[in-house]
């Protein structure tokens, strides 16, 4: 993909460091990034630092087009890196409410994640879409969630090799039906790009950046944080959980949403595979993998939850932009 | 390699097993084949299948998460 445009101070300096030749003279980006989270108002609407972040993390997948692939492990990247991670992780324990009094046992983790993850009524994106969205908000969803699904399942393989035996091998088992069993044509970003191309959309990795809000771009970031650091194995088990556990209802009214628009099989495809595949995979990860790794690692435990309840929190925010924009009549993505 | 190990030896899948979620879906792995009551085969698009327990799927006979929705318990 090609480098983003900035959106600030501390991007425009982070993109201009990237476009020149590794070995050049970076500068300390400390103060710099210092001055940009003492500035944020909220951190997770905050398009600066959040497409900064979205940059640095992305040299870890795809990396960019002109752009020295060094890059990645430049120490002063990653200093700045730090920085931001550790603004990002404060943000969100402010926020996130975990469970208390959870035994740190296989089967109450898992009945923990269920019920902290317990289909509700009321407004929703899903509800929203299979009812009301307009054929241009339905494309606009698809928009929206390509800057992570166009990646689907990436953020959470990071914690594979950090894994051993049971929850290891259940990561191992979702992510393989993820990447398709091995078919290409059946990864689940093989899956997304063919929904986006039935919806008329470019889905070439990174088509969209510049029209992606913050709060979707820090959704995205969380992830991974929490899947390339080893001390966020728990989170990663524990996002990915709650993920797979609030997937299955939702896709099939998303599905819902593009078959009133009159869309066919081929483009509704995504959504009817993650109602079954999802299905499978909460059950999985709740018991094999988020609960397991707590029996084997009980002070993993708070971790777990964080991640999951983070998962949700970063859901409502990013839900409450799309609905507050389409309810106002107006788009919910950034006008480059 | 001897005789006893040829590839086509090998068991190409595992063990079939089968998991009963607590009130949830019954997880099936390895080879097993999920035929309807005239015996033909159901389509299964991945190794390891949720076959819905609660009754209220509708992508039966597999799992599509409605047993949360309903408060499904598992007698």
């Amino acid at each position: 993909m090609k480098l983003p445009s900035p959106r600030g101070p501390l991007s425009r300096a982070v993109t201009e460091v990237l476009s020149s030749p590794v070995g050049g003279e970076v500068g300390d980006l400390a103060p710099l990034t210092r001055r940009a989270l003492e500035h944020s108002v909220d951190l997770l609407a905050d398009d600066d630092v959040q497409l900064t972040l979205y940059v640095m993390y992305e040299l870890f997948y795809r990396g960019f087009e002109g752009v020295d692939d060094d890059w990645e492990w430049s120490p002063d990247l990653l200093a700045a890196r730090r920085l931001i991670e550790l603004a990002l992780e404060q943000h969100l324990s402010d926020r996130v409410a975990v469970p208390e009094g959870v035994a740190p046992a296989r089967a109450a983790v898992a009945e923990a994640l269920f019920a902290l993850t317990a289909p509700t009524p009321g407004p929703s994106v899903a509800r929203y879409v299979a009812k009301r969205a307009t054929l241009e908000q339905v494309r606009e969803l698809l928009v929206q969630r390509s800057v992570y699904q166009l990646k689907e399942a990436d953020p959470h393989t990071w914690a594979i090799p950090r894994l051993v035996g049971r929850p290891k091998a259940a990561l191992v088992e979702i992510q393989a039906d993820e990447y398709g069993g091995g078919d290409p044509e059946r990864m689940h970003c093989e899956l997304f790009a063919r929904t986006m191309r039935g919806a008329a959309l470019d889905a070439e990795y990174g088509a969209y950046i510049e029209q992606i809000p913050a709060v979707t771009l820090a959704g995205v970031n969380v992830m991974s944080l929490f899947g390339l650091h080893r001390r966020w194995r728990g989170a990663t088990a524990g996002h990915l959980a709650a993920f797979e556990m609030t997937s299955s209802l939702p896709n099939r009214l998303y599905g819902d949403g593009f078959r009133r628009h009159g869309f066919g099989q081929d483009t509704t495809e995504y959504f009817d595979e993650h109602v079954e595949a999802d299905a499978v995979h909460e059950q999985i990860a709740g018991r094999d993998l988020a609960g397991a790794l707590v029996q084997q690692e009980p002070e993993l435990l708070h971790d777990v939850l964080f991640g999951a309840a983070t998962c949700l929190y970063l859901d409502e925010v990013v839900g409450e932009h799309l609905l507050s924009a389409w309810g106002a009549g107006v788009s919910s993505l950034r006008t480059a | 390699m001897t005789t006893d190990d040829r590839p086509s030896d090998r068991r190409p899948v595992r063990t079939p097993s089968i998991v009963a979620c607590p009130d949830g879906p019954i997880l099936v792995r390895g080879d097993v084949t999920l035929v309807d009551d005239s015996g033909r085969a159901i389509p299964r698009r991945r190794s390891t299948v949720a076959l819905c327990r609660c009754g209220a799927s509708a992508i039966k006979p597999y799992c599509d998460g409605t047993h949360k929705a309903i408060g499904f318990t598992a007698p």
